[in-house]
């Protein structure tokens, strides 16, 4: 098949999964095979892809003009392929999660949540493999509505008050800020809004000031990232039920956040205009007072999931902070982060959603010991946290390498300083949980009863199982992944080669 | 397809369309007083407004296809200066279309309605005051004589005033919001004709044509400034521009569903047509007093509109006045791509003049749809009515979403071009406050959006169901539209931008 | 100052007059007096229009003298057509009829304003009619035509009716 059909059905094969969802409701079984059959398909397209792109191919598909000179198109190019690889890689993993979960649980609207899922997935399929700005602020908004439904699923007070928030954090955010950016970059780029390999910016005439604040603008309207002030959505979409907060809030959703800003400073600024801008400094000091400030609140946290969104704030950081670095160190860092993050927190919010469903714990004062009657579930989290932390050999432990090399390289030492530090954060609010579940000290009371009789479903368990062990093979696989991406972020071999210290 | 149309059309059409098309309502409508059925006198008018719609389609294809880009219809074949003229070019030809598209989809969906809030002996009346008040507006936008003009605005208002007081069945308020309206109302048209009077005091002449041709060597005399400020004020009152639109949301709230649909599609944009095809084609925009009337007053009172209505809209707690609030805000965002003074700024006005119409007719008629079956039109109504009446709460959905500014929707696509036109100016504040309002708007169309999904129904015995098809067809269309005009946006954009270019009397097709 | 007064006597009556009704339709409460100055101030404007068009020296515009046509001898049948040709032609010659007009031994006042002028008391006799409609309307429903009184009565119906819905509410949630 040629690449341009490939990228069509990549886009059109979600709505009909989610059309078929909402037909097959009524037969959960069914359903849950539609979606499972859907997102394998969706898999192979998206490897299929992949290949093409890892051959050198840039395919790309024009759909049509919006407005004279608002073109939506798409355009593959690696960092796209990866997060959309990831994407939709970890959606068959989620949806095997989810159904142990839901039905666990005895979730209501499970169908609405089906369709609204595939929708987000198209969505953040949209924003992967988008080829303008336009295209990508699109289904950046699509993948905003679409995760609603499923922020508010419970239907309860606080759900309907986290759903508020999320809404009107991330609608305000992208239309206060972003949009007048993309306003703003079209009339500087002269009416054009595509993503251009060495910024799209890089040729026109812009003064400092105005690339300042237009690169805020950016930062800030970019509110899936996360950054703060703008954060607080995150920890308030916690009240979703957790196969929400495990792919969207780890995955797809800030993923996307970060992803775009990602794609911003590399294809609409380009290396040297970021590397002029003054507030780049400034946005890469609001990432590391990210890092630093979400960190200590996770560790103030007893609630799990809380914690777990707190780290996902911190963490979303190191993909701003190398964004900001603009040298091939710092966007490889970022681009692995993406990756790498994913799996590892997907893994961590998996085990805490198996931890309710089995037990209706959600405190983290009440699961010391939970380890002996659930090993597997604690060692999943125990890999997790070690890839969070960055420690080899788990997957985590690359980006924050090339992110420590690129700070180091470009002179913003304190970056690697700030690194370090998180990752010591990250071992003090992380590892205790695993270790005390699963080796307690003498004299902790033996954990209540289950709530469900069988323990954690299937399901719930061996989907951590399965993230967890990608976390170790995502390690072992950063020279493809590396060489994949270098079109995109640079070479580094090169960059040293040409006088940046090694 | 416009060709397809001008090949259909036989010779006496393609000659005599202008006038046709707002003499067949116009007679129309008072044999509709005649009948003695409400049903027929419906039929009838959905057939005059069908009428009227293929007119505009032909007139929109002879303005296209004609060299000069100016279709000019001689009443009584008096010569033009003397003479009353009808005269359509891109600007007006997209006016009425809008308009009778507008008239034929509400038409179409109104019986139901009529059915449920006009007592049964006032029927074929309402349907007649219907048509000459869609004459009337017809007439606004086709002629070429500024007295014309005023005779057309009056016909069309009178009408409107009694069409608001009819809502007197449902609930009394009606009464004194049809009063009101008339008062401001009469008020605006003696200002315009005031206006009207200090112009011809200057040039001796009526025809818009032959006045701005004169103007240039009077732009000093006192008599034109006083004309233009008066036209400014009386036409801005009609278009509803704040401070002026004190009228809108009483008259909004109480008229019934139908009036409420079709006024606000069309009525203020016909009186903001007015106002453009003075502000640019009469008095040219190079005029010093003009320039400084956009900076110093269109500019600050759009603004004013966008920031202090969206505001009110927020805290209201009927649906309705949500949206009659928000419509007046949305006007300002007209008149503040009006005030830009650019083909860019004009064209963004103009865009979203379309948009609106679309945005708030659908919005408007889900309101009836839900009027029809439940009455109440509170907030704390439509709590739950997403799973009772699906159908007709989507597409309120749909263009609840369009009017917020969400990709892939019409809104989204009118105020994008809207800040780029203010970027170009260099007006990065306006753009500012132009997001401030949408988020304004987030906030009064999420908490109607929350209720009518996440809310159980208040009043769980009270029955609830879904509108009639006949209101649904017509509603899902213009949500449809919103959707497909908000994803392929070039029809109604290469019209604005078309209607720009001649209200600078520049030549619009080549 | 004299001058500046009475060689624009027609504006300044009609600046008074327009903001006499003016004044009266915003600070009247009563319905029907608030018609009376929208009366007002439509009729003067009438005024306006017609001092507007008095040329000084002018007289009505009916031509008579060396200036009338002379149509009980007027040919009829083709001759007509020819005159009437001819007409139009002077019309189509210049933008205005200005070689008839020049030729007029007389002094004529413009009529045209007087025309405009019978349209607008149409407008104006409509508007009065269907304003008094709806105080008639108003007062079957109301019981008063003072507009303070009207609101008061608004107010005190909203009220009812949102006490009446906070009841139904909490009796339904009961």
């Amino acid at each position: 098949m040629s690449p341009e059909t490939l990228i069509a059905a990549a886009l059109v094969l979600p709505l009909i999964i989610a059309a078929g969802i909402a037909v097959t409701g009524w037969q959960p079984n069914l359903r849950e095979g539609v979606t499972f059959t859907g997102a394998g398909l969706l898999f192979a397209v998206v490897i299929l892809l992949t290949m093409h792109v890892a051959g050198g191919e840039r395919p790309e598909l024009y759909i049509g003009e919006a407005a004279p000179g608002l073109a939506i198109a798409f355009k593959l190019e690696p960092l796209g392929m990866l997060f959309a690889f990831v994407a939709s890689g970890l959606w068959i993993v989620n949806s095997f999660y989810s159904v142990g979960y839901m039905r666990g649980n005895r979730e209501r609207n499970q169908t609405r949540f089906y369709i609204c899922f595939a929708i987000a997935i198209f969505g953040a399929l949209g924003v992967a493999m988008s080829a303008n700005l336009f295209t990508l602020f699109i289904f950046y908004e699509v993948l905003t509505l679409s995760t609603y439904p499923l922020v508010a699923h419970k239907g309860d007070a606080a759900a309907k008050r986290g759903g508020r928030i999320y809404m009107l954090t991330l609608m305000g955010t992208s239309i206060g800020l972003l949009l007048p950016a993309v306003m703003w970059t079209w009339v500087l780029a002269g009416q054009n809004l595509d993503f251009v390999q060495g910024g799209l910016l890089a040729h026109a005439d812009i003064s400092p000031v105005v690339a300042s604040a237009l690169l805020i603008l950016f930062a800030f309207g970019v509110g899936k990232a996360a950054l703060m002030p703008v954060h607080f959505w995150l920890p308030n979409a916690m009240v979703a039920p957790t196969p929400v907060s495990a792919l969207l809030h780890a995955v797809a959703v800030v993923k996307a956040g970060v992803f775009t800003i990602m794609k911003i400073a590399i294809f609409i600024f380009g290396p040297d205009l970021l590397e002029a801008t003054p507030s780049r400094e400034f946005i890469l000091w609001v990432a590391c007072f990210t890092m630093v400030v979400g960190s200590l609140i996770a560790m103030t946290k007893d609630n799990l999931k809380a914690r777990l969104a707190y780290s996902t704030i911190a963490q979303l950081s190191y993909v701003v902070a190398g964004a900001m670095l603009a040298d091939p160190a710092g966007w490889l860092g970022g681009s692995l982060q993406i990756a790498a993050h994913a799996v590892g927190k997907m893994t961590l919010f998996m085990c805490a959603g198996a931890i309710y469903v089995a037990t209706g714990l959600t405190n983290i004062s009440d699961m010391k010991g939970l380890g002996r009657k659930m090993p597997l579930v604690f060692i999943a989290f125990l890999i997790g946290s070690m890839s969070i932390i960055g420690l080899p050999p788990f997957a985590g432990a690359w980006p924050k390498y090339e992110l420590m090399q690129g700070a180091i390289d470009h002179g913003n030492v304190y970056l690697s300083i700030v690194l370090i530090g998180s990752s010591l954060l990250n071992i003090a609010y992380l590892l205790p949980i695993p270790l005390l579940a699963l080796m307690p000290p003498p004299g902790t009371k033996e954990p209540k009863p289950f709530k469900r009789p069988d323990g954690a479903p299937m399901p719930t368990v061996v989907a951590p199982l399965i993230t967890a062990a990608l976390c170790i093979i995502l390690f072992f696989a950063i020279g493809p992944v590396s060489k994949f991406l270098a079109p995109t972020v640079g070479d580094r071999v090169e960059y040293i080669a040409e006088g940046g210290q090694p | 397809m416009i060709d397809a149309i001008l090949n259909a059309a036989p010779a006496w059409a393609l000659t005599h369309a202008a006038p046709l098309l707002v003499m067949v309502p116009l007679f129309l409508a008072p044999m509709l007083a005649l009948v003695p059925s409400g049903r027929i006198a419906w039929l009838i008018a959905v057939i005059a407004t069908a009428v009227s719609f293929c007119f505009s389609l032909v007139l929109l294809g002879l303005v296209q296809t004609s060299p000069i880009g100016v279709v000019s219809y001689e009443i009584g074949r008096w010569p033009v200066p003397i003479g009353i003229e009808f005269r359509v070019d891109a600007l007006n030809a997209m006016i009425l279309l809008l308009v009778t598209v507008i008239g034929l989809l509400a038409s179409v969906f109104s019986w139901p309605t009529v059915v449920a809030e006009i007592p049964k002996p006032k029927r074929a009346l309402f349907y007649s005051a219907f048509l000459v008040c869609f004459a009337g507006l017809n007439g606004v936008a086709i002629t070429g004589d500024a007295f014309n003009l005023f005779v057309f605005l009056e016909i069309s208002s009178i009408s409107t005033y009694v069409l608001v007081a009819l809502g007197a069945g449902r609930d009394r308020r009606a009464l004194p919001a049809a009063f009101n309206y008339l008062i401001m109302g009469t008020i605006g048209a003696s200002f315009y004709i005031v206006g009207i009077g200090f112009l011809y005091a200057a040039t001796g002449t009526l025809n818009m044509g032959d006045i701005a041709s004169r103007l240039p060597e009077l732009a000093g005399h006192r008599s034109v400034q006083a004309g233009f400020a008066f036209i400014l004020v009386g036409l801005g009152l009609k278009a509803a521009m704040w401070p002026l639109h004190q009228w809108l949301p009483n008259a909004y709230s109480y008229s019934p569903s139908f009036v409420t649909m079709f006024l606000s599609a069309t009525a203020t944009k016909v009186a903001l047509y007015a106002l453009i095809r003075f502000l640019f084609t009469v008095f040219r925009p190079d005029f010093a007093f003009e320039l400084s009337a956009f900076t110093g007053i269109l500019m600050p009172l759009g603004i004013a509109a966008m920031l202090i209505c969206s505001f009110q809209a927020v805290f209201q707690t009927d649906v309705r006045r949500i949206l009659a609030y928000s419509s007046v805000a949305q006007v300002g965002y007209m008149i503040l791509g009006v005030s830009l003074g650019t083909t860019e700024g004009l064209s963004a006005g103009l865009f979203h003049l379309l948009n609106h119409a679309m945005m708030k007719g659908a919005l408007f008629m889900a309101v009836a749809g839900v009027v029809l079956t439940y009455q109440g039109t509170t907030i704390r109504d439509f709590a739950g009515l997403g799973r009772s009446a699906p159908w007709t709460m989507t597409a309120f959905a749909i263009a609840g979403l369009s009017l917020i500014g969400v990709p892939l929707t019409a809104g989204f696509q009118s105020k994008l071009q809207l800040g780029f036109a203010l970027f170009d100016q260099g007006l990065w504040w306006a753009v500012g406050l132009l997001v401030f309002s949408s988020i304004l708007a987030v906030i009064y169309i999420g908490r109607v959006l929350e209720a009518v999904f996440f809310q159980p129904p208040v009043n769980p015995r009270k029955t609830r169901k879904e509108a009639p098809v006949l209101l649904l067809v017509p509603l899902w269309i213009l949500a449809l539209a919103n959707i497909y005009f908000g994803i392929a946006a070039d029809v109604p954009f290469n019209l604005a931008r078309d209607a720009a270019a001649a209200a600078f009397g520049v030549e619009a097709f080549r | 100052m004299m001058e500046f007064l009475l060689e624009r006597a027609n504006y300044w009556v009609v600046i008074v007059l327009m903001m006499i009704g003016l004044y009266i339709t915003f600070a009247s409460q009563n319905l029907i007096k608030r018609m009376v100055g929208l009366g007002l101030f439509q009729t003067t404007i009438c005024l306006f229009y017609v001092t507007l068009g008095k040329v000084s020296g002018g007289t009505a515009p009916i031509l008579f003298g060396p200036d009338a046509v002379e149509h009980h001898a007027a040919p009829h049948g083709p001759e007509a057509e020819t005159t009437h040709a001819a007409l139009d032609a002077a019309f189509a010659a210049g933008g205005e009829p200005a070689g008839r007009f020049a030729e007029l031994a007389n002094t004529y006042s413009n009529p045209l304003p007087h025309v405009l002028m019978l349209t607008a008391i149409v407008v104006g006799v409509a508007t009065l009619s269907v304003g008094l409609a709806l105080v008639v309307r108003i007062r079957e429903a109301y019981g008063t035509i003072e507009g303070d009184e009207i609101n008061e009565i608004d107010l005190e119906t909203a009220l009812a009716q949102h006490a009446e819905a906070e009841k139904a509410a909490s009796e339904a949630a009961a």
